[in-house]
């Protein structure tokens, strides 16, 4: 099945910049992504999502990742990760940049 | 009897390393009375409070100041924080920050910068800083911190001599490379509350500025993330002010003395606690001060009775205090306050551009 959200122009690297983390808040007992002024608590899908990123990847292949990883099929996921992936971008939380 | 539940932990901690720092801008978050040298925490207390802000759920840290490059220790102070698990954020106004002292921050781990912008070119930073050619060291540290990598917010503080200059700000944080920029209207505590004739905005001004960010955001999306903070003073409700007083934020001050904002020694009758006396665990859950405005029960009308009181909390204490007299009274910003008459009387006091008073600088 074809990926209506993503082109090759769209297919963006992403990957976490420095001086964002992924971080176990011990206190409160769950995962957190810390960036400038910022503490994210992270639910189970928003944790597999950004630790797939490692040390970057394409869109795509993050797609297709997670898709194998939860056998889920490809185009319900990719609208869900397309757009949390975006919110994080827009807040200088994510980079998009060239592999 | 029962005890009370205990409160949420808290979220961050802003250290006050030092009150010392070379400029002397007039809307200074500083106390009117500051701490000397002599009475500041030294490493080793530092590093503890730290630990103990971590243990106590505590992450993200906030190196402040006056300036906190001041400090000698600071690349050790950072190493303990990160030690102890902390995200480590600097809030500088880049005096003083050579190459080598970057070199040794970055080497002890430090996470961001956040630098303060006074004026968005030399002739206006440099008055407001009280600094002579501050802006220009200013912008080549900004420019390493940027070609190191590390990332970088502009902390640009608005008031009526510089918000004209807003769009202009927005652009600057861009072409430097800041991931992110703060547009933060000066709030009127202390220094500010004294210099407010000089520093508060014009409607034309809020109204203008308003438009600039809306457009901005647009422009800039994905490139810079911006956070505004209009002046309150023009808003119908208050601010949540620390998201709720004892709710999410602790302040330790050069001395230790552990506040639960940084103006709350405006308050006349809280007692406060340092960190050399109790532990912090325990400062956070039944300190006196702390606890002083927690929940409800403090809460007068309008406030107590309000469907916005678990929404902005009856807004901030210490501007209660400093325009009512009264620190449990509504913040006089809100429109249902009793007292609203008072700010909107200063709002068309506000002095013509030839009229405008000089500063009174911190010293």
């Amino acid at each position: 099945m074809t990926d209506t959200l993503l082109t090759a122009k769209s297919d963006p690297f992403v990957r976490l910049p420095r001086g964002v983390r992924l971080h176990h808040d011990r206190v409160r007992d769950m995962p957190v992504l810390l960036g400038p002024e910022r503490a994210l608590m992270l639910d189970e899908i928003g944790l597999a999502i950004l630790t797939e990123i490692g040390q970057g990847l394409k869109m795509s292949v993050l797609i297709e990742r997670l898709a194998e990883r939860y056998d889920a099929p490809r185009a319900e996921i990719s609208g869900d990760v397309i757009g949390f992936i975006e919110d994080l971008q827009v807040q200088r939380l994510v980079d998009y940049a060239d592999a | 009897m029962r005890d009370l539940p205990l409160p949420p932990a808290p979220i961050a901690l802003l250290a006050e390393l030092t009150h010392r720092c070379p400029l002397s801008c007039p809307y200074c978050s500083n106390p009117l009375e500051m701490v000397a040298r002599e009475g500041e925490l030294d490493t080793a207390t530092w590093a503890r409070v730290f630990a103990e802000a971590a243990d106590l759920g505590v992450l993200q840290l906030h190196l402040s100041g006056g300036e906190p490059v001041a400090r000698r220790d600071l690349p050790e102070l950072v190493e303990a924080a990160r030690q102890a698990g902390l995200y480590v954020n600097l809030i500088t106004s880049g005096i003083g920050l050579t190459e080598a002292r970057l070199d040794a921050l970055e080497a002890a781990g430090l996470d961001h910068v956040q630098l303060s912008l006074q004026g968005v070119r030399s002739g206006i930073a440099d008055r407001i800083g009280g600094y002579k050619s501050g802006f220009d060291r200013k912008l080549e540290v900004a420019k390493s911190i940027t070609a190191r990598g590390l990332p970088l917010t502009l902390n640009a503080v608005m008031h009526r001599q510089n918000l004209d200059d807003l769009a202009e700000t927005i652009s600057f944080a861009v072409e430097l490379g800041a991931r992110r920029i703060e547009i933060a209207c000066v709030q009127f505590y202390g220094w500010a509350l004294t210099n407010r004739a000089a520093l508060l905005p014009t409607r034309e001004q809020v109204e203008m500025a308003k438009r600039t960010v809306a457009q901005a955001v647009q422009t800039y999306r994905g490139r810079l993330a911006i956070d505004f903070v209009p002046p309150d003073y023009y808003a119908d409700f208050p601010k949540a002010c620390m998201g709720g007083w004892g709710s999410t934020g602790l302040n330790v001050t050069p001395d230790g003395t552990v506040l639960p904002c940084h103006a709350a020694a405006t308050i006349p009758h809280l007692e406060f606690q340092r960190v050399t006396e109790a532990p912090l665990a325990e400062i956070w859950q039944h300190g006196p001060a702390f606890q002083a405005f927690r929940g409800h029960d403090w809460m007068q009308e309008p406030c107590r009775s309000c469907a916005r009181r678990d929404i902005d909390h009856g807004g901030c204490r210490c501007q209660a205090m400093a325009l009512t007299g009264d620190a449990s009274a509504t913040d006089p910003v809100c429109r249902y306050s009793p007292q609203r008459p008072a700010v909107d009387a200063l709002l068309a006091e506000i002095p013509e551009a030839e009229a405008l008073p000089e500063f009174t600088y911190r010293r």
